[in-house]
Parts: structure tokens; sequence; C-alpha cells
């Protein structure tokens, strides 16, 4: 018997959360707040924690719930359900887990800002919306989940909202979104007019009779691009990547948990969801690794040239999850999935330590005026350390298994994918090595904290590094806050000097670190004598169908471990050759940090002169390709001068009005003139009362001739 | 069917009539005035709740019917009676009325017993355009909704106030001589007004004349409606009337009138010409996509507020309109329910525009931005109603979206393709204009020091949001009423179809 295990208490604790802080938060006092916030992610995530208990208990996966009907139209319905299977508790994990750690943080890097109570009446309204989008039981309610984490991410970047561009990012990111939803929502109608249902179990039974759309473009092929550009919004890739960097407007724990670990992994997820459809259609398939590698490789050249540290860690996630796209794109699901979950951890970890950086240094997010933090915030040094090595793809920390197991699967795909793959990844090591250094070693390239309101503008990396910093006053503030009051420091507020951050916010990093670390190690392929348990766990959701795919390289075998995969095709190059792959991986890697240790440690120098000598390469990665500009030149001011000029100021005053206005005024002076008739003048009237006779006897002759 | 059954849609049409008569003698003290006019309006709800409450969810028919000869000659009935189509729209009335008064509390302090007088008869024209079975009565009530809102216009409108009312007024009246026309037709053709009688007549096919007339007749209707809806390019009308109208007349006229525009397309378009409106379908449908698209770019650059909801109304009621003619079972469900739900939320949108008009005498949004400061509750509520009129999941403006966009791509895909970037456009135009109006710091002196919402209007407020809430929660309450009426509002299109298919 299938027990009930009430899935809809996940998402519904963090919204009663969500209810109690926004309607109430107001007359309470922080503790207060943050109690409730913990208190509802917290029960939220040891409720996933029992039901990833009761996984192996269950009679049949998936395991649907429907707790009450929303909508019906004729034969159309869609209901509240609830789907469970390994995948959803993958995610749900990932999200009840990572998000309650950055809630605790919160606690803390948010204690001094104002509007404490509404910015974890968010945080939680974004958990609802999450955990709804990862448990829904159809494309319907998914949506709801793929919208409400809209909200809350708009409601989150543009917290501070004083700041203009903290409310035009919120703004763009809405917008950018609705574009990809346009995709998602034709999808969605697709599906209804051929199989009648939105509901997962309905309609990947339908669609598993089907072949692979191999000729040509049917409408599974249609339905799976639709899909893609909703997830391109949803995932920030190309070409709707735009809104991420400028979202990290937020504050830093909303960076961490919705821009980096959570909500914009939903088009992973969702490709990944529907991986029926997709692999039924191999150009879908392969417009989504392609757009996966080229956006991998676009974000990771522009993190090389940000000096602002969340933007290169946004640029970053771009491109980690142009990753997971690949992945999905090769029909990698499994591991676009096991690199979602790495990442989230060092990812998650990147933006808290980053954020805990610039805590430290009162706000100050530009990397040409840190240096040389290593000393002085060991915690946060030695967990983003963790971090940076993850990413970097050095073994054997968690990124390492995930990233070379999708560079695996690419391979065999094509070798293209590969290449652009491990370029990618050399670039992702010396970019991430690079923050690392200019954060961390050196000197400090700072203004005492306590004064650094005015910022000067540098031209170079390197020019700054060059000042003297004012060592002394720096760490005299150190001391004030080491004995002042436990209370954290806000950003931009008169601050105390350099200083650690507290336990609160330094234990989330500790445990997202250890699984930075060995979050990878459910996944060690068979090469490396692992068993990847991690794709043998999710093997069930993902076996499911396998259709026969034409094309070669489009390998059905995801629920087999790696190691039996190969001996179809290649039976005698199985680990050798894989071995041979996870080397070069390893090299790459290690090649970014030797390029960023030189340019960055030994010749300092270096990147300046390089910048000078590449000057057009270098504007065109600093300016982010000036795609921002381009977008506003082709859409945006001309969609609002047309509105404007031609819509209405042309068509509605100028044709229009002026057509309703004049035939108004022409009514009026045809009158005028009928008017003139009665004139009270006797004469007058008898002539035209003779006109009148004359006109009736006239038409009288011209019916009787006829 | 007991006697409360029968007489209720009177009642409830009638008593806020009765109360405005009653006004007319009660002594000018403009506080009792304001509470008596609230009670007719809260027992004006009080009783129409009575209606979902008895309704017959599983029947297609009219229920609550009450048909008596009225004048023999011409043969007028007093027929009344409601399906799950008129149903709602009833509710809508009555729930907005109580609302337009609170919110015109404190605004309204000239001429007072005037103002609530037009209110209580526009209310009662409105209610009786809904019920009304018999086209003559219906074309008396349509008619006289015209007389107390062209003097709210006028009367209590702002600077331009006569031009709009003037414009109103014409605009929408030399429409009705078409539909006057054409129900004058029907009646010399068939002998009666009544709606089921004409409806069998023509269904039975005995009607002399009818093939050559019916898409006169089809025209005549829907000249009428698509001025009131109003239809992109016969739409200029509303932008100045709402941006003249007082607060309470732009909610009833945004939130109620328009609609008898739709519910007419609904009941006599689609109730007597099912073959006219296949053959018609494709250019409405084309006019409605121009006026989703058109009026959300053209709101996207108004400076004005009240414009800009008034461009997005005729927006929102292009995709009500699409949904129509569809003619899928989706689209009709979808058209009902964005009827309601723009009703609920565009009404709101109007009280809060006027909640800022009254603070600051403006509604220029260069006047304002970074409101969120000083009037925090303010922004809140008017947050929610943005969201609620963007279609975000799970408030009501999504529901009917959802199934209009879903109903138009059934019906034709490009329909739902082109119709669905409103999703875009509406996202555009509200989250830049709440940007401007709410975000960054206060830019005008004058706007620092604006006081928060009152108790009248967190009154007048509260019930929209919670509103905007439940329909997008359960929006089965109200889609299981309204689905037999449009089953048996499409029956004819899916014979139709049949016929066509052979």
């Amino acid at each position: 018997m299938t027990p009930n295990l009430h899935l809809w208490l996940l998402p519904v604790l963090p919204l009663v959360g969500a209810a109690i802080n926004g309607l109430f938060g107001k007359r309470f006092n922080r503790r207060a707040v943050a109690a409730v916030a913990l208190i509802f992610s917290g029960s939220a995530f040891l409720i996933a924690l029992w039901v990833a208990s009761q996984l192996p208990k269950m009679s049949s996966l998936p395991h649907v719930e429907t707790v009450a009907g929303w909508l019906r139209a004729g034969t159309f319905r869609a209901d509240f359900s609830f789907y469970l299977d390994q995948l959803s508790v993958v995610m749900l994990l990932v999200v009840t887990g990572v998000g309650f750690l950055i809630h605790v943080y919160s606690v803390g890097y948010m204690w001094e800002e104002g509007g404490y109570y509404r910015f974890f009446s968010y945080l939680n309204l974004f958990m609802f919306f999450m955990l709804v989008l990862v448990l829904a039981g159809n494309y319907l309610l998914l949506f709801v989940g793929w919208e409400g984490v809209g909200l809350a991410s708009y409601l989150l970047i543009g917290f501070f909202f004083l700041r203009d561009s903290a409310a035009a990012a919120g703004k763009k990111a809405f917008i950018v979104n609705r574009v990809g939803d346009f995709g998602f929502l034709l999808a969605l109608f697709l599906i209804i007019q051929h199989f009648g249902t939105l509901d997962f179990d309905k309609v990947f039974a339908a669609v598993e009779p089907y072949q692979g759309e191999t000729a040509g473009f049917g409408f599974l092929t249609a339905i799976a691009l639709l899909l893609t550009m909703g997830a391109c919004g949803k995932s920030a890739q190309i070409p709707l990547y735009v809104w991420l960097p400028d979202a990290m407007e937020g504050p830093t724990p909303v960076s961490a948990l919705i821009h980096a670990a959570t909500m914009v992994t939903a088009g992973v997820y969702m490709v990944a969801r529907s991986h029926v459809i997709f692999e039924r259609a191999p150009s879908a398939l392969m417009v989504v690794a392609i757009i996966g590698a080229l956006t991998a490789f676009f974000a990771a050249t522009i993190g090389i040239a940000q000096t602002d540290i969340k933007k290169v860690l946004a640029y970053s996630t771009i491109s980690q999850l142009g990753y997971m796209f690949l992945a999905c794109g090769v029909a990698a699901f499994s591991a676009g999935i096991f690199h979602l979950m790495t990442h989230a951890f060092f990812k998650g970890l990147l933006f808290l330590a980053a954020g805990s950086v610039i805590h430290s240094i009162g706000g100050e997010q530009d990397m040409r005026k840190m240096g040389g933090l290593r000393t002085r915030i060991p915690g946060t040094f030695w967990t983003m350390t963790v971090a940076t090595f993850a990413i970097a793809g050095i073994p054997p920390f968690a990124g390492f298994f995930s990233k070379d197991e999708i560079l695996w699967r690419a391979y065999q795909a094509s070798w293209a994918y590969w290449l652009v793959g491990l370029l990618t990844a050399f670039i992702t090591s010396f970019y991430m090595f690079r923050l690392w250094f200019l954060t961390f070693f050196g000197q400090y390239r700072g203004s005492a904290v306590a004064s650094h309101s005015h910022v000067q503008p540098a031209p170079g990396v390197i020019e700054v590094a060059n000042q003297r910093p004012r060592v002394g006053e720096a760490e005299n503030a150190q001391a004030r806050g080491l004995s002042g009051t436990p209370v954290q420091e806000s950003r931009g507020h008169e601050h105390g000097g350099i200083h650690e951050s507290p336990t609160v916010m330094l234990v989330p990093l500790a445990i997202l670190a250890v699984l930075s670390l060995v979050g990878g190690w459910i996944g060690v392929p068979g090469s490396l004598g692992g068993s990847n348990r991690f794709d043998k766990f999710l093997g069930p959701v993902f076996r499911s169908t396998t259709p026969a795919l034409t094309q070669e390289h489009e390998r059905p075998a995801e629920s087999v471990p790696p190691e039996r995969e190969t001996e179809g095709a290649e039976p005698q190059t199985g680990h050798g050759t894989e071995l041979v792959f996870t080397a070069i991986s390893v090299i790459t890697a290690f090649a970014g940090f030797g390029l960023a240790f030189l340019l960055y440690w030994k010749r300092p120098e270096l990147p300046d002169q390089i910048a000078a000598s590449f000057h057009g390469i270098y504007q065109a990665v600093a300016n982010k390709y000036w795609i921002d500009e381009v977008y506003a030149v082709i859409f945006v001011k001309p969609l609002i001068s047309v509105s404007a000029l031609v819509f209405w100021r042309g068509i509605d005053q100028g044709v229009i009005d002026a057509t309703i206005d004049g035939s108004a005024e022409g009514a009026r002076e045809l009158s005028d003139n009928l008017r003139h008739m009665q004139s009270g003048n006797l004469r007058s009237y008898a002539g035209w009362v003779a006109i009148g006779a004359t006109g009736v006897i006239a038409y009288m002759l011209w019916v009787g001739m006829r | 069917m007991n006697g409360l059954d029968s007489a209720i849609l009177t009642l409830i049409t009638f008593v806020p009539a009765a109360g405005a008569l009653l006004l007319v003698l009660v002594p000018r003290r403009d506080r009792d005035i304001r509470v008596f006019a609230l009670g007719i309006s809260l027992l004006a709800l009080a009783l129409s709740l009575h209606l979902p409450d008895h309704f017959h969810r599983d029947q297609a028919g009219f229920q609550f019917e009450q048909n008596v000869p009225w004048i023999p000659a011409p043969n007028i009935h007093y027929h009344m009676g409601i399906d799950g189509i008129s149903l709602w729209l009833v509710l809508l009335t009555t729930f907005l009325t109580p609302l337009c008064v609170l919110i015109s509390w404190r605004s309204i302090h000239e001429r007072v017993k005037e103002f609530f007088i037009l209110l209580l008869l526009l209310e009662t024209g409105l209610i009786g355009v809904f019920v009304a079975l018999d086209l003559f009565l219906f074309y008396f009530f349509w008619e006289a909704t015209l007389i107390p809102m062209a003097l709210l216009i006028g009367v209590f409108g702002h600077e331009r106030r006569v031009y709009a009312a003037v414009k109103f007024f014409l605009y929408t009246m030399i429409a009705s001589v078409f539909m006057l026309a054409a129900i004058l037709w029907l009646y010399a053709k068939t002998g009666s007004f009544d709606f089921t009688t004409v409806q069998t007549a023509i269904r039975g096919g005995g009607v002399e004349g009818m093939a050559a007339a019916a898409p006169w007749l089809f025209l005549g209707f829907f000249i009428a409606f698509a001025v009131k809806v109003p239809l992109f390019p016969v739409h200029t009308w509303l932008p100045d009337a709402h941006v003249e109208a007082p607060t309470a007349g732009s909610v009833l006229l945004a939130g109620v009138l328009l609609k008898m525009g739709t519910y007419g397309m609904l009941r006599f378009n689609l109730g007597l010409f099912p073959e006219q409106s296949r053959l018609n379908a494709p250019w409405i449908a084309i006019l409605a996509m121009v006026g989703i698209i058109y009026g959300a770019l053209v709101a996207m650059v108004q400076p004005n507020l009240k414009k800009l909801i008034a461009y997005s109304s005729i927006s929102h009621l292009g995709f009500v309109v699409l949904g129509i003619f569809s003619f899928t079972s989706a689209g009709l469900n979808g058209a009902m329910f964005i009827m309601l739900a723009h009703g609920v939320s565009t009404g709101a949108l109007f009280m809060l525009a006027g909640v800022i008009y009254e603070r600051r005498h403006t509604y220029q949004i260069s006047q304002f931005g970074g409101l969120a400061t000083p009037m925090p509750a303010y922004s809140t509520f008017f947050l929610f109603i943005v969201l609620a009129s963007l279609g975000l999941p799970l408030l009501n403006g999504f529901i009917g979206e959802f199934l209009v966009l879903s109903g138009a791509f059934q019906a034709r895909t490009w329909w739902g393709v082109i119709a669905t970037t409103g999703v875009i456009w509406s996202a555009c135009y509200l989250l830049w204009m709440y940007q401007r109006v709410f975000f960054g710091a206060v830019t005008h002196a004058e706007n620092l020091s604006l006081r928060d919402l009152d108790l009248h209007e967190r009154v007048a407020l509260w019930p929209t949001a919670v509103m905007a809430l439940a329909m997008g929660v359960a929006p089965l309450l109200w889609l299981n009423a309204i689905a037999p009426a449009v089953d048996s509002t499409l029956a004819p299109f899916t014979q139709l179809a049949r016929r066509v298919a052979r």
C-alpha cells in the first residue's frame, strides 16, 4: 500500500511563515521574525528528509498525491497534485537544505538592514513557490511555481528599492523571464492540444509510444523547443541570460539562494523532467546542447574581465548552467542534475562567502579594492577556498566529478561539445583563481573601511594594487570590531573595520564547504573505482523510456552505469579512454590555476599590459560584448518610440480621434447650416417649400416614367 | 420554486433604485447620505448572495425566472432570469458598488446626495442589463445606464469632464441605435421581444427573411457591443471617460459597464446568430488581438496613471473577445473568468489611482516616484493588484488568461501565438509603471508627507485583494456555475462544426 506522505505540507509550511511575517512581522522584533522564518523553512527541510527516507518503502514511483481540483474547462482539468520520484527528492533536498542554510546565514547578514521582516517573508515565499515547482504533478502547477519564484526573485532583487538600479534590475528579470514564459505557455497549449491534459504521468504515458522525430520537425520537437525557450529565461541561457548579472542588485544571500543554487536551475530541472519529450526530439536536444555549450563558454569569457566580485560569480553561474544544459542536450540528464546539485553547494557557498567578504569590508564589491583578506577573515577564506577548488574542477572536490561526467558524456556526443566544455573549464578555473588571488592574497588595496564611502574609479585592475594600504588604520578598526558588540554591521554603513563574520553566518559556510568537498563522492564513476550511485539512484526516472534514437551519439543508456555503458559500442576503450579524458580535465583545471597564479601573484603587472595590447577584445569582454546596449537599441527603444509616436500619438489621437472629432465638427457645421434655414423669414420658408415641392414632383415624374 | 426565488432578481435590481428614490427625500446631511447609500448597496449585495447559494450549478437554462406580461401591444414582457453567465456579473456589480460608496466617502464632498443617487441608479441599470431576458427590457436597461454614467462623468469629473461625458454618451448612444434597429426587425418578424422565444424561432428556421437579414442583424448587435467593450478601433472614448470620471465612476465603468459589451456578444451574437458569429470570427479575432497588443503598448507609454489603466482594460477586454470568438470551451470559460477577474482587479486599480489622486490631485506618473517610502501599505496593495492584473498564477488574472489563450490556440494556432505575447506586454507596462510610481527615492518633496491608507480605503481595498486571491486559488467555485451555460451556448457551434466537417 502506498502511504500518504502529505506532500502538500512541504510548500505550505514556508507559505505560512511568509504570511505570518508578511502580515504581522512589522510588529515583531528581529529575533521573532528570524525564528518564524527559520522554524517554517527548517521544518520543511525536516519533512523533506523524512520523505526521502520513505522513498525505499514506496511500492510505486512516481507517487502522485492530488489534494484538490484547481480549474476545469470542457474536458481539460488541472489539479493541485504533487509528484514524487527520485528526481523530485533530489530537488527537494537541495532546495530545502541549501535554502535553510541560507536562511540561517541571512539572519546574521541582514541583521542591520531595514525591512527585516519583509526580507524573510519574501525568502519564505520563495521557498513556497520553489517547492511547488519541484513537487508539481502537472505542467500548470509547475508553471505556478515557475512564475512564483520569478515573483520572489523580482521582490528580492528590488529589495533595496530606494536604489533605482535595484528596482530596474528586478523589473528586467521579470520581463525577460516573461519572454521565456511566452514559449513555455505555448508549449503547454501544444501539449493540451495533443494530449488534452498537463498531468506529468498522463502526458509522459501518451508520449512514450511515439518514435523519435528524427526525420524532421514534428510537434514533439515544437513542444521541446518551446519548453527550451522557457528554460532559457529561467536558467539564464543565451539569448535570455541578460537579467541574471543585473540580479546581483539583490542582497547577497538572495543571489546565493535564488540566483545560484535553486531558482535558476529550474530550467534544467524542467528539461530533465520532460526528458520523455526531449528524447523524442533530437533536433531540440541538439539546440539545448548548443545553447548550453555556447552559453557556458560565452559567459565564462565575460567572467574574466569583471571586477565586481558578485558579477564574476553571476557570469560563472550562467556558465555553469550552460554545462547543465549541455548535459541535458546530450541526453545525460542525471549528469546535469548531478552538476545541479554540486553547483548548488559550491556556488551557494561562493556567494555566501563573497557576501561574508563584502560584509567584512563594509560593503565593497570591487575586487580591485580587496586583497590580503586571507588572514583577516580566515573562516571565510578557507570555506571559499574549498568552493573555488570545487568549481575549478580539482579532484576530489564535488565539482570535479559532476563536471567531468558532463565532459565525458559530451565527448561521446560530439568532440566539439567536449572541446568547448574543456575550454570553458580552463577559463572557469582561471577566473575563479583570479578572484581568489585578488580577494585573499597580496595586500589590502581598499581604503580604510570606516571611510570607504568615496569610491575612486580605477581604470586597471592592478593600478590600485600598488597603492599603499593603510594597514594600521584597518587593523585598529578590526580590533575595535572584535572587541565591540556582536551586532552585525550593515553594508555601506559606518563600519568597525575588517572583521570575520559571526557564527551564525560561518556555520552555513562550513556545512556547505563540507558538502562542496564530499558532495561529489556519491557520483564517482566506474573508471575511478566508484559505482556512480547518484546515476543509479536517478536511473528509474530517466530509464522509464528509451526510444531508439537513430542518431548515433544520442545514447539512450542513461540509466546504465557508465562502466557498462561504454561496453556496448566500444568495449575495449572503456575505462582507459575515460581516464585519459579525466586526466585532461584535471590538467586543464590546474592550468587555469597556473595562469591565474602567474598573472595575479607572480607578475601582477601583466594583466594591464595584456589588456592594453588586446585593447579591442578587452573592451568587448569588459563591456559584456555590449549585449545590453544592443538589446536596448533593437528592442526597448523602438518599442517605446513606436508605441508613443505611431500608436498613441499617431493612430489613437491622429487618426481615430481626429476622425471622430472631425465628424462631430462636420455634424455641427451641417446643423449650423441647416439652422440658417429657420430664419423666421416667411419668404425664405416659402422658397424652401417651393424647392421641396419641386423635388417631390421631379421624383414622382421619374418614378412614373420608368 | 418558492416565492423568493421568482422575485429575487426584481428585488436585487430595484433595491438600489428604490434607495435612490428614498435618498431624494433624505435631508442633505452628507454623512447620513453616505451611510444610507452604503446600507442600500450592502443590502443589494446581501440579497444577491442568495443567487449563488441557491443556483443549480448543474443546470444550463435560465433560473430565478420571472416572466409577466408588461405591455400587451407591443408585446413586451417583464422577463428576468439568469444563467451561469449572468449570475456572476450580477454579483460583480453588487460586490463593487459598496466599495464604490466607501472609496467616495471623502473624495466626494459636493453634491453628495446627487452623486449617490446617480451611483445607485447606475447599479440598477447595470444589474438590469444582465438579468433582462426581454429584448425591449434589455435595451431599456442598456440605455438607462448611459444617463447616470454620463452625469457622473460630466458633473463630478475632472477638468475636461464635459468633453469626455459627451464623447462617451454619443459614441455609445449612436452605436446602440444599430442594436435597436436589429431588435425591432426581430420583433417585426417574430412578434416577440422575448429572448428565448426569438432564439427558438431563429433556431427553428421559421423566421422569414432571416437568411438575408442575419448578417445585418449580427452587425447591428455587434456594433453596439463592440463600442461598449471597447474593441479597437472604436475605443477612444474610454481613456477620456476614465481620466475624467470620478473614482467610483471609473470603477463601475471598467469593472462592470465594459462587460455589458462582452456579455452582449456572448448572449446575443453567439446566442442568436451562431452561423454569423462563425463567419465573422476571423476579423473580430484580429481586432481583438490588435486590441490586446495595441492597448498594452499604448498603455506602456502613457504619462497618466489612469489612462494607463484605461488602455490596459482595452488590452484585457481584447482577451475576452478573442476567447468568445474562439468558440471553444476553454475560450468561453476563460472569457467569462477574465470579465470577473478584470472587474475585481481593474476596479481595485482605479480605486488605488483614486487614493493617490485625492492626495496629490494629479494622475501624472512623473509627479510620483518613491511612494513606497511614505505609503507602505498603499504600495503593498498596489503591488498585489498589479500582480493579479498581469496574470500571476494563484491570482485571478491568470486563470482566465490561460484558458482564453489555450482556447484561442486550439481555434487557430497563430491566434494563440499572437495573443500570448500579451503576457510579455502586460508585465512591461505594469511593472514599469510600478517602478516609476513606487521605487527609487522620493523625488517630489510634497510626496514625503503623504498619509498612508485610511480606514475607509482599507475596508474598500481588502475585499478586492481577498477576492483576487480566492478567484485564483479556487476558480472552480465560479467555473462550475459558468460551465453549463457555456456548454449550451456552444452547442450550436459544435453542430455547425460537424456540418462544416461533413
